[in-house]
């Protein structure tokens, strides 16, 4: 539904977009992530048709938005970072604006009435947009990215300055659109990722950095493991008995906290030791407190696929390239 | 041409919609007013006199409407800037452009949009000094045809003005900077013809050629020379244009 196709933008000698290719099928949430300034908003901007790209090429439901840029703006719902509302408008007006311009000829009324319901401002209808909440902005600019009901919605953060009912709401709408409109959302917020999207792209610098599910991504960047080890026996004693268990590649000892002593094991990727690590602590007489494995959160595979070369030696980076390659 | 009428509606709305419609209304007829109100007592005094003489009575369209309208083209000097000055401006600082320019419709729809939403704010200002004019026709006999001519003269001007103001509102995104070039360039082309007796004969035709209110003075007087309304209808062309390339450019710049 969305093809983006060696995408580049250049501003003088900045590269604010670099060769950026993805595709959303039909249907699809696709979760675009990245750190503040990484070129998220830019390719949204080229895809909604605000601004041309450098190079590269973008298409909307079969319409390349440079080519026919009238035919792939009718198709598509755009929500940029901060909702362009007009102050002096009430909701009601601006939407039926909206609906003229977005090509809309007969029952706006009705249309407009159904979609403040949808994104709960009806009762906001005669309200100007400068008195509303954040949250009613936001969730008017999302009602104005729907109106024309869309095949491809582009929202760039659209849960940000929301509180928290709010964003699980925005969620659960956005989940819904998801059905009949394919979707890109952009955010830094990354439970929001792992909630709403059966893709992520993440984006850094520019260039992509990773393509997959938020499943795989956790699932393929994990590599080796790391096992959390709480004993209440003598700590230096203690971390030499873990160091000894075969498999395991280092251990650090966390900032203790109480009488306990806390140890990070890493182990090799694929083995499990958790009963040898038991053990070893067991045997020797002292308590077992804890062990549990740590997994890779979303929040880490971000920051290690981010952080570039000096992350290469980490065994998340590793990965890194497979992903890209994949 | 949907696209263009809900732009210009948006626009008209906007207006209105805040402080600025009113004030820009009200306070063109108060200056209008008193525009007319001495030219009035001014006629007065000299038909009394010319009475008192030899009898006989003075044209109230050569001593009356005819400087009233290129009063009326001062305050338009004044007030324009202000008008054009957010139309674009005050888009790119709060956002809706990309609301505009993400939506189906082309650059000139919103730009021909635009300018006759600030057109139609024009048109209502003009509206409201008919009222003078009935006056004229109540308690003498104007010509209708002059009064008629200097009318459209005024919207002609007032639309090369506009689009103008619209090209310049197009380059920033700071409404003060916007007004402030608009109001010099204005004033340059108001004024642009004084020098026009000390440069030789060559410069002084294009410079008079250029000059906007040179070219109001017929329509004042109740003639229309289509080179006047050639030279109206290609300047708001001209602007029209320029604003479209800007528009265009901007784009590619980010």
């Amino acid at each position: 539904m969305i093809e983006v196709d060696h995408l580049s933008k250049r501003y003088g000698p900045f590269t604010a977009v670099d060769d950026v290719s993805f595709r959303v099928e039909s249907g699809q949430i696709l979760g675009f992530l990245g750190p503040n300034g990484a070129g998220k908003t830019t390719t949204m901007r080229i895809i909604t048709g605000y601004m041309p790209a450098t190079s590269g090429k973008a298409t909307v439901a079969g319409y390349d938005v440079f080519e026919q840029p009238l035919e792939a703006k009718r198709r598509t719902g755009y929500l940029p970072e901060t909702p362009p509302l007009y102050p002096d408008m009430t909701v009601r007006e601006y939407l039926t604006f909206v609906a003229k311009i977005k090509g809309l000829r007969s029952h706006i009324k009705d249309r407009v009435g159904e979609v403040m319901k949808r994104t709960w401002v009806a009762d906001m209808a005669d309200r100007h947009c400068a008195k509303l909440s954040k949250g009613y902005k936001q969730r008017v600019g999302l009602a104005q990215a729907i109106i024309h009901n869309p095949d491809v919605l582009v929202l760039d953060e659209p849960t940000a300055g929301l509180d928290p009912k709010q964003i699980i709401e925005t969620r659960q709408l956005i989940r819904e659109l998801a059905g009949t409109h394919t979707i890109i959302i952009s955010t830094h917020i990354l439970p929001e990722v792992a909630q709403t999207c059966q893709r992520v792209v993440i984006i850094n610098k520019g260039r992509v950095v990773a393509v997959d599910s938020p499943e795989n991504l956790t699932h393929r960047l994990q590599g080796a493991a790391t096992v959390v080890v709480q004993t209440d026996g003598p700590a230096s004693e203690a971390e030499a008995a873990l160091r000894h268990v075969q498999g395991v590649t280092g251990v650090t000892r966390s900032e203790p906290q109480g009488p306990l002593a806390t140890f990070e094991v890493d182990t090799e990727k694929g083995v499990d030791v958790r009963r040898e690590l038991a053990a070893a602590i067991v045997t020797r007489g002292w308590g077992l407190t804890e062990l549990r494995p740590m997994r890779m959160s979303l929040e880490d595979i971000f920051l290690s696929v981010i952080t570039d070369e000096s992350a290469v030696a980490s065994p998340a980076a590793a990965t890194e390239q497979e992903v890209a390659n994949a | 041409m949907r696209n263009v009428l809900a732009i210009a509606g948006k626009e008209l709305r906007g207006y209105f919609a805040s402080p600025i419609g009113y004030v820009l209304v009200g306070f063109y007829a108060l200056l209008f007013g008193w525009f007319f109100y001495t030219l009035v007592a001014f006629f007065e005094r000299q038909s009394m006199q010319m009475m008192a003489g030899q009898g006989g009575s003075l044209n109230v369209n050569q001593m009356l409407v005819t400087p009233l309208l290129m009063n009326a083209t001062v305050i338009m000097l004044l007030v324009f800037p202000l008008i054009t000055m957010r139309t674009y401006a005050e888009e790119k600082r709060s956002g809706t452009i990309e609301l505009l320019l993400t939506s189906p419709i082309t650059d000139l729809e919103i730009i021909l949009g635009k300018f006759l939403g600030a057109l139609a704010l024009f048109a209502a200002m003009l509206a409201v000094t008919l009222v003078h004019m009935a006056v004229l026709f109540m308690f003498g006999t104007p010509e209708w045809k002059p009064i008629a001519t200097g009318y459209l003269g005024l919207l002609l001007m007032g639309g090369s003005f506009l689009s103008l103001g619209l090209f310049i509102s197009s380059l920033t995104r700071n409404q003060i900077v916007a007004g402030m070039i608009t109001f010099s360039v204005f004033l340059l082309l108001w004024v642009i013809n004084w020098v026009s007796t000390f440069v030789g004969p060559t410069a002084q035709t294009i410079l008079n050629y250029l000059s906007i209110t040179e070219h109001f003075d017929d329509f004042a007087k109740g003639i229309i020379d289509t080179k006047h309304v050639v030279y109206y209808l290609s300047f708001i062309a001209m602007g029209l244009f320029l604003t479209m390339k800007s528009v265009d450019s901007e784009r590619w710049r980010g």
